[in-house]
């Protein structure tokens, strides 16, 4: 086997690759050839290491160095100073300088400080493509393990004492549901992954299926010995090009190692995967809707129970988990339940991985344990928010979720406190907003991805949802009427309580716990037709500071209606009648002379 | 049978394991309103009507689809409930056009029926509303997207039951529509014009294209001979319309009122379902002897025809080239009846009553115009009648005795079956058994083709062989049967109505709510009277009718002769199903 002296990692998720992170891989393998360090230095094409916001990464072993937003031009310095010299480029380091010189391994990197990779230890670590990579970090020894030395009960208890619950957002005990699959009894059973990530700015499954497909096939190989079925089904969008790919050569590689396919390691256990790709409709992450797509019909929930684990695929017990779930499997097979169980809170076990996004500098994939309070994550992890912004809220789990405002900030992040707080887990989209959001707005914004992506089969979902829009459509116009208020109450209860699925039943979230902390804002929007945060247009005029306006005139040839008017000398005036509100004067002035006038 | 104990509004009560929580409150007397559901067609659980509070659930569960489990607590009438039922209910009908007046529906809709009995006298959340065309192409049925509640009970007979499978739900969320594909007019897709949709839709958003103007204008042009000829289910229906128990006979108020209503003949249309099992029968004696292609199937439903059109093709040399009684009839009407009668067969005006819209469409096919006239002018559904009796003003229970005219109103019992599935065979058995037989048969009655029973088959000895028969109603059967011959297996004789349970329950019949269709058979129960009026008539065999004697005697010479075929045959084409454009 070749030895390297160095490796380069190339992040290979979908964020860096869209920043050109592919040529910076092949500009690396060039220059390392013109430097004839192509057998001594090895370039990797990896999972997503997390800070998707200083995309594309480059980490350098075997100082472990960190290059962030690295460039295609940055390669040929990165080969000839850090790998031929042992120089290595410091002003691509992501590593903060302090006094006492710089740290330059990825371990002083803030950003990773505070978190424990177990979903995604590989991701950034190993190349997906390459199934040795993953077998050389103990890939499929939990499944060796399980198939020789324990029974189909001794994995399944493994997992209920691990105490680890569905990633997917229910929370519910993943060993129970293992149970109660394994507890039907039926000639075929079926195992099913949901890598139908929905959520707006999630992509926390994405990329462990881009960073570290293997770990989720062993997973379900694992979960098809423990509850008795031999075929499994990963339902992924096709939106997912790259996890898709990934997949297809991962289970490929399986099948000719034969880690899937007939008799595993030799035993009597059977196990084969196939992938079905999901249009991406969002309620087909609804556990019903997604076997009925995979079914190849139009892709809606069904009422429960019948639960999966009884009735799922085809009317055959299936046993249902997501991405992230499976990918705790391994480690807990191979580390211990006490191990796992030991992470966490009390309740939540183990980590979770977020996807964070919005006004925060670090946008990008986190995993922390549970627990692990929301100050924690978007001030230390998440690097705080841009221009020392005030935090105003975080909404968790997405469309179905809630709001956090800034009085809970020391929340810690597990399930049952989410809960209490009128937000929930979900799958792990955390979305941090400044001070200059409106929150009618982001109710609203919720909303026009629910009315979108509801299915259609119940009224209070199909309905429902679309009145409590055009209220909001209302209020955010400014013609909205107290009574408006009133009746978004009654819809949002009566929408939990009615509808058929998850969907329906969260889609009220964010307006009911909007509400519940910023009711204030809006009754302003409403009685007083004032938008505090200066979003909503209807409600804001632009207007130009006379005293500190220097007739440049610059605004008045930014605006596509041209409705700034002025002379040399003499202020410009904006005509708020003619003005379409699109800021782009505001943004240009040189003076800052512009202001929204709320 | 397994029972659980379980506890409903406080009462305890002990149900069968199978019950659904719906079914158990209906066993305790307990009402649930509801509104997609339809027992065994629809129970998805959808429109979220039937909620009732489960001990222990999250959120609130749609009774129709939760099944009982020992020791469950529900509640049915909590606060909650109430509200959850009202604001849902208010929510369907802020997107439904309430134009409730004017619809066809009025008085017999199950959306009206919630509004009233939920005491809802305000909609709080109005908005946008669905606002999309009619679909009046098709010559059958008009599709209104406007009235559409989605409950989806049309979808699923035409799919799971009908296997036509030409409406579904398109789009999604708001935009959500039951749709032909792409949009398309049911006239444009391989609908079979069954109208079994209309009749399970709670509302006015399906409903046949209506005739009636025609039928008033001709009824006051004085220049026409309007006559009007009944199918023999629409006797044992009407009857619902106006109040009649479901079973009723009501063979002489509708006739009674067809006259009243101005009609110059009043004919049944059981006379030409007797000339059909003279010609039908022929052909089939005609083919066991020759070597013809075989099974023969018969051809009176134009929806199994159009079924048959366009999915089975294969299929269109077996089947009876006869055309259906109420086409012969027109035939005859348009050529004997015009000779005997003096009159010029342009003047003369036929009406079918029927219990079936896709006989809209038939009386529109062009090869049925055998006299260089349509056979037929206008076919009316029961509905239709019913709507000009009740416009007519005429006290449908109160009429003198009245029967069918002649020269053609007499009839068989075996035209009367007609109307049952398994009747049309039946029928055919009493005739084609005493042919080959050459005797009269000691016994009549064939039971192993009465009955609800999806596929049903008997096998007849008579002149020294035996022939083996089947029957399908519903064109879900007809599919398992048509796949079984294809698969190998042999039969003489196949009967197949479009429509499940036969022409009692056509697409034209009076429409039962779900309350009452979901508990009570329809078909078994509409069936009940039209074997009790066979059973009755003095002629019961088709071949003994004697103005059927006389018209082969002074008319036709011989069933199968050559003016035979050329006034009461036809033929079939193959259709596309979805025709690149």
């Amino acid at each position: 086997m070749q030895i390297y002296r160095a490796h380069v990692l190339v992040c290979g998720g979908t964020g860096c690759v869209s920043s050109s992170s592919e040529k910076i891989t092949s500009e690396f393998e060039t220059h390392l050839n013109n430097n004839n360090l192509a057998n001594e230095v090895k370039v990797v094409k990896t999972g997503c290491f997390g800070l998707c916001a200083r995309g594309p990464i480059v980490v350098v072993y075997p100082e472990g160095c960190m290059y962030t937003m690295v460039k295609v031009e940055d390669v040929k310095e990165i080969v000839e100073e850090h790998l031929l010299k042992g120089r290595i480029v410091s002003r691509l380091l992501e590593n903060k300088h302090d006094e006492e010189g710089i740290e330059t391994s990825i371990e002083g990197v803030e950003f990773f400080k505070k978190q424990l990779r177990i979903a995604l230890r590989n991701c950034g670590v190993i190349n997906p493509e390459v199934i040795e990579e993953y077998i050389a970090f103990d890939g499929y020894k939990a499944l060796a393990k399980v198939l020789t030395e324990m029974t189909p009960e001794e994995v399944i208890d493994s997992i209920k004492k691990s105490g680890l619950r569905g990633r997917g957002g229910g929370g519910f005990p993943t060993g129970l549901k293992w149970e109660f699959t394994a507890k039907s009894k039926d000639d075929q059973k079926y195992v099913c992954c949901n890598a139908d990530e929905g959520d707006p700015g999630a992509f926390m499954d994405r990329s462990v299926l881009e960073g570290d497909p293997h770990s989720v096939i062993e997973a379900m190989a694992i979960a098809g010995y423990a509850v008795g079925a031999n075929q499994g089904y990963i339902y992924i969008r096709a939106e997912y090009p790259i996890a898709v790919k990934r997949l297809n050569i991962a289970i490929e590689q399986a099948k000719q190692y034969g880690l899937l396919g007939k008799n595993i390691f030799g035993t009597d256990f059977s196990f084969d995967l196939e992938i079905r790709l999901g249009a991406g409709a969002f309620v087909c992450g609804e556990e019903t809707a997604l076997m009925t797509s995979i079914e190849g019909k139009r892709g809606e929930p069904r009422p429960r129970p019948p639960f999966p684990a009884v009735k799922g695929l085809w009317n055959k017990p299936t046993l249902l988990n997501n991405v992230e779930t499976y990918a705790n499997i391994p480690p807990i097979i191979n580390k211990g339940a006490e191990w796992f169980a030991g992470i966490g809170t009390e309740k939540s076990n183990g980590t979770k991985v977020f996807a964070v996004g919005g006004n925060i500098n670090n946008t990008g994939l986190v995993e922390v344990p549970m627990g692990t309070t929301l100050r924690e994550v978007v001030y230390e992890i998440g690097g705080g928010i841009p221009n020392d912004k005030k935090f105003k809220a975080a909404q968790t789990g997405g469309p179905s979720g809630g709001c956090i405002p800034a009085s809970h900030l020391d929340v810690p992040i597990d399930y049952d406190s989410l809960i209490q707080l009128g937000s929930m887990m979900g799958s792990g989209g955390l979305i941090v907003m400044d001070e200059d959001t409106c929150m009618v707005d982001i109710a609203k914004f919720f909303l026009e991805f629910t009315v979108d992506e509801s299915c259609g089969k119940c009224p209070p979902c199909r309905i429902g949802t679309k009145r409590m829009l055009e209220i909001l459509d209302r209020i955010t116009e400014g013609k909205g009427k107290e009574e408006d208020i009133t009746k978004l109450e009654i819809l949002a209860k009566n929408i939990k309580a009615s509808a058929l699925c998850g969907l329906g039943q969260t889609a009220p979230n964010p307006i009911l716990s909007t509400l519940h902390y910023f009711k204030d804002e809006y009754l302003s929007h409403v009685n007083d037709k004032k938008c505090t945060a200066g979003v909503c247009k209807s409600m804001m005029q632009y207007v130009i500071n006379a005293d500190m306006c220097k007739s440049c005139g610059i605004c008045a040839k930014v605006c596509p209606v041209k409705c700034i008017s002025g002379e040399k000398k003499v202020p410009y005036v904006i005509d708020s009648n003619k003005c379409v509100k699109c800021g782009a004067c505001m943004e240009k002035c040189p003076f800052k002379a512009i202001f929204k006038n709320v | 049978m397994e029972t659980v104990n379980i506890t409903i509004d406080g009462r305890k009560i002990q149900v069968p394991k199978s019950y659904t929580v719906l079914e158990a409150a209906r066993f305790a007397n307990i009402e649930i309103p509801t509104l997609c559901f339809l027992k065994d067609l629809n129970e998805i659980g959808a429109c979220r009507m039937c909620l009732v509070e489960i001990q222990g659930a999250r959120s609130l569960q749609a009774s129709c689809v939760y099944p009982v489990s020992e020791g469950l607590v529900i509640n049915t009438q909590t606060p909650a409930v109430r509200e959850a039922r009202k604001v849902t209910l208010e929510l369907i009908l802020s997107n439904h056009d309430r134009k409730c007046l004017t619809c066809v529906r009025s008085n017999n809709c199950e959306l009206q029926k919630l509004a009233l009995d939920l005491n809802i006298r305000d909609i709080r959340f109005d908005g946008d509303s669905t606002e999309m065309p009619l679909d009046e192409f098709s010559p059958s049925i008009v599709r209104d997207p406007n009235k559409c509640v989605l409950c989806r009970r049309c979808v699923s007979m035409c799919k799971n039951v009908q296997s036509v499978a030409v409406i579904d739900t398109i789009e999604r969320g708001f935009k959500s529509l039951v749709s032909p594909a792409f949009n398309k007019s049911l006239n444009e897709v391989p609908c079979t014009m069954c109208g079994q949709c209309i009749n399970v839709c709670p509302v006015g958003a399906l409903r046949e294209k209506d005739d009636t103007d025609k039928v008033w204008d001709a009824l006051a042009n004085k220049d026409l001979h309007v006559v009007v000829q009944t199918a023999p289910a629409v006797r044992v229906a009407i009857g619902e319309e106006f109040g009649m128990p479901i079973g009723s006979r009501a063979t002489s108020n509708m006739v009674a009122a067809l006259r009243r209503l101005g009609f110059s003949k009043v004919f049944d249309t059981d006379t030409a379902a007797d000339l059909t099992i003279m010609e039908e029968g022929t052909e089939l004696i005609n083919r066991i002897k020759n070597g013809g292609k075989l099974p023969l199937i018969t051809s009176c439903s134009p929806g199994w025809i159009k079924f048959c059109e366009h999915n089975f093709p294969e299929f269109i040399d077996n089947l009876s080239s006869c055309k259906s009684p109420h086409e012969m009839f027109g035939a005859v009407l348009k050529s004997y009846y015009a000779e005997k009668m003096g009159i010029d067969p342009s003047k003369i005006f036929v009406v079918s009553i029927m219990p079936c819209t896709a006989k809209k469409y038939e009386a529109q096919r062009p090869e049925l115009s055998s006299t260089g006239y349509p056979d037929v002018d206008v076919v009316l559904t029961t509905r239709e009648l019913a709507k000009m009796i009740k416009e007519a003003a005429i006290d449908f229970k109160e009429l003198p005795e009245r029967q069918f005219d002649d020269p053609m109103g007499e009839a068989s019992g075996a035209g009367v079956i007609f109307g049952a599935t398994g009747g049309v065979m039946e029928a055919a058995l009493r005739t084609v058994t005493e042919i080959l037989n050459g005797k009269p048969s000691e016994s009549i009655e064939y039971n192993s083709v009465r009955g609800i029973d999806g596929v049903k088959e008997a096998v007849v000895e008579a002149g020294g062989m035996k022939i083996k028969a089947a029957v399908a109603h519903g064109l879900g059967n007809a599919r398992k049967l048509l796949e079984k011959v294809k698969n190998g297996e042999e039969y003489h004789f196949i009967e197949i109505m479009a429509c499940p349970g036969g022409c009692v329950n056509g697409g034209g019949q009076p429409i039962q709510p779900s309350s009452v269709r979901s508990w009570i058979d329809l078909r078994a129960e509409r069936a009940k009277a039209i074997y009790e009026e066979d059973k009755e008539m003095p002629i019961r065999k088709s071949h003994e009718n004697p103005r059927v004697k006389m018209l082969y005697d002074e008319y036709f010479k011989e069933p199968g002769s050559h003016k035979a075929h050329d006034l009461l045959h036809t033929h079939y084409v193959k259709r596309e199903n979805y025709p690149e454009e």
